[in-house]
């Protein structure tokens, strides 16, 4: 048997055992805490592990593994900015968006200001955020069949980004937050899994001798000078002062952008109570950590064992690097069929892990539209749970259907950088509204739409006039130039103007509502209020 | 969302509060300072990697290097953090959040979700 067959097979057992999953949780999802928050019922681990399972995306394992198996060190850096990242969400923003939140991050965001406007703005950014980083995922399933599963022609690739969108909807749309947590928990573990095996083979043949192994590495990668020091992918010598200061925006981009992404923060709503949420980051704080110590290994395992030569005549951007991998240390240690198996095992993991992670996103931008948009903007408040999950369960459909025709459009096109794009614009936007909100007694209406619109409109227009957009060989329209902003990344500027924006539109404003900022204070704090969880 | 938002006069109750005002001391100057301390020491590593190549590329055991040994710090940074900070809430935060929060449910006017 092919391994393209083989893959095949896993992955429809594992489509087989999660649709399975969601049918069931679809029939205890009556209300609308149960389709956005799952009924709140879930145990902190339980959310831990479907913390992972939303967050590890197929651009952290596949692509993460790949940067670090090409440029070494430089993909290193990639991880650690995501890790660090959930220092913010633990400290700052998990407990008290429990407490004081219903379904959304509006709820939050809303909780003391005229709700139209603030409601308007944050649904705007859920969507536009998630829609971002779901047309990154697709297209990245897209390219991921070709490579893995041999498919080649581009009706093929429009064939997967259609069969992964239609289960995505199904899972969103059947099982609501229940089904795509559990889907989520599913994923998380098998990754879990597929990866430390892979890495325990790897480390098993170097005798666990880690300068062994970054030794090979580098010797294999084809460039030993930059890649266990930097400089071969980011803030390269060539690209000079630009290169660093674009690595220092990512870096803040990665760091401050987790705690702003509306897919993340809903996962919060689905435990009982303010502290399930803080175990909840804990477990996903200790999976994400070992998860990129994993895909450390994995990197320098690809270039040692793969080399780097190999690994960027498959994929320039190294995305089939631990696949690759995974047949090569399972042909080193259990002969032909072995290598067959890994590599099976691996790219319907990768499958699994795309699926996961674009049901999540989904969920996130339909249950904002139902809840902000219409619920809230257009129905003023005037309706009733069957009917805003029915519109949750339509706008599924249709930002599913969006995503997979934007998918197949954008399928020649390099999206990657959507993902640290997103990462910009929740930092930018999203952040500082959801910490203004939190903690600044004075923050009023003006400075939460000030914050939102004004960071994801500097985000936005940064990039459009960048080398990402024009101006570069690799550039979206390569032919044209119109970028003079130098970095490819907005964070650095972005996310300054988004907190400046958000201060300068409280101050400008005279509304002040001191009573509704006592309220979310003493909820935030002591959860007293707070939503509870379902009663069985 | 109906009997908890007709007394909001609670709320302000509770702020003034003295123990709300210490559980909000205690969370405050944990979380605000820490924060601090773990993006400057993220953003120094970055930023070491972009302008102190040559310091990051100085090999200490084998071929594993200051840029290798900086990152995995980071790691064990990130964890130590997240452990402090739960023992932290665990010992100074959640007892007082739960005195406040039964004292104030035990009154009939605040209740929580309708679900």
């Amino acid at each position: 048997m092919s391994h393209q067959t083989l893959s095949t097979i896993l992955f429809l057992l594992f489509v087989a055992i999660t649709l399975g999953i969601t049918f069931r949780a679809s029939r205890s999802t009556k209300d609308a805490a149960g389709f956005y928050a799952g009924g709140r019922s879930f145990s902190g681990a339980q959310n831990g592990l479907a913390i992972g399972g939303d967050y590890m995306s197929a651009a952290s394992f596949l692509g993460i593994a790949g940067t670090i198996a090409l440029s070494g060190y430089d993909g290193f850096l990639y991880s650690i900015g995501f890790l660090v990242a959930w220092l913010v969400a633990l400290l700052l923003v998990a407990e008290l968006m429990r407490n004081s939140g219903k379904f959304t991050m509006a709820d939050v965001l809303a909780f003391r200001m005229s709700p139209r406007p603030v409601r308007t703005a944050a649904g705007v950014s859920t969507i536009v955020v998630s829609i971002f980083y779901l047309l990154a995922q697709m297209v990245g399933a897209g390219a991921l069949v070709g490579l893995l599963l041999g498919v080649t022609s581009p009706a093929g690739k429009a064939l997967t980004i259609v069969a992964v969108g239609l289960l995505m909807i199904v899972y969103v749309v059947v099982g609501g937050m229940k089904g795509t947590t559990w889907v989520q928990i599913v994923k998380a573990v098998l990754l879990m899994g597929g990866a430390t095996l892979i890495t325990l083979l790897v480390l098993g043949k170097y005798g666990f001798n880690l300068s062994g192994l970054l030794g090979d590495a580098a010797a294999q990668s084809g460039k030993p000078e930059t890649f266990l020091a930097g400089g071969g992918k980011y803030a390269t010598e060539a690209q000079g002062l630009a290169g660093k200061l674009d690595l220092i925006s990512l870096g803040l981009a990665l760091v401050l952008g987790t705690a702003g992404l509306p897919h993340i923060l809903i996962r919060f709503y689905t435990v009982p109570t303010a502290k399930e949420a803080r175990k909840s980051v804990l477990w996903g704080i200790g999976i994400i950590g070992v998860f990129y110590l994993l895909t450390l290994v994995l990197g320098f395992g690809a270039a040692a064992l793969v080399g780097g030569k190999a690994i960027a005549a498959q994929d320039k951007a190294g995305n089939t690097a631990a696949p690759m991998l995974a047949e090569a240390i399972g042909r080193a240690v259990f002969g032909e069929v072995g290598g067959t198996i890994l590599l099976a095992v691996i790219a319907a993991v990768a499958f699994a892990t795309i699926l996961a992670v674009v049901a999540g996103l989904t969920l996130a931008s339909s249950s904002s539209f139902a809840h902000d948009l219409y619920a809230h903007v257009f129905k003023r408040g005037q309706t009733t749970d069957r009917e805003e999950i029915a519109v949750a369960r339509i706008s599924a459909f249709v930002i599913g259907a969006v995503a997979i025709g934007l998918g197949i459009l954008a399928q020649k096109q390099n999206v990657a950088f959507l993902v640290a794009l997103a990462f910009a614009v929740a930092a930018s936007g999203n952040l500082p509204a959801i910490l203004y909100s939190l903690f600044w007694r004075r923050f009023n209406t003006s400075g939460a739409v000030w914050a939102i619109y004004g960071g994801l409109a500097s985000a936005l227009l940064l990039v459009v006039f960048s080398p990402v957009v024009s101006g570069a060989e690799t550039s979206l329209i390569p032919g044209a130039d119109f970028s003079w902003f130098p970095l490819s990344n907005p964070g650095l500027v972005s996310i300054p103007l988004g907190f400046l924006f958000g201060y300068l539109g409280t101050v400008l404003s005279k509304e002040h509502n001191a009573t509704k900022y006592a309220e979310i204070e003493v909820r935030s704090l002591t959860g007293v209020g707070a939503e509870k969880a379902a009663q069985h | 969302m109906t009997t908890r938002q007709h007394d909001s006069s609670l709320y302000e109750e509770i702020q003034n509060d003295e123990r709300f005002q210490e559980l909000r001391r205690r969370f405050r100057a944990w979380v605000f300072p820490m924060t601090v301390v773990f993006l400057v020491w993220y953003l120094l590593y970055v930023a070491l990697s972009a302008w102190a190549r040559g310091f990051m590329g100085t090999k200490v055991l084998g071929n594993i290097n200051v840029a290798l040994i900086f990152g995995l710090l980071q790691f064990v940074s990130t964890f130590l953090i997240a452990w402090a900070y739960s023992r932290h809430a665990a010992r100074k935060l959640d007892p007082l959040a739960d005195e406040i929060r039964h004292e104030a449910e035990g009154r009939t006017d605040v209740r929580g979700g309708t679900e």
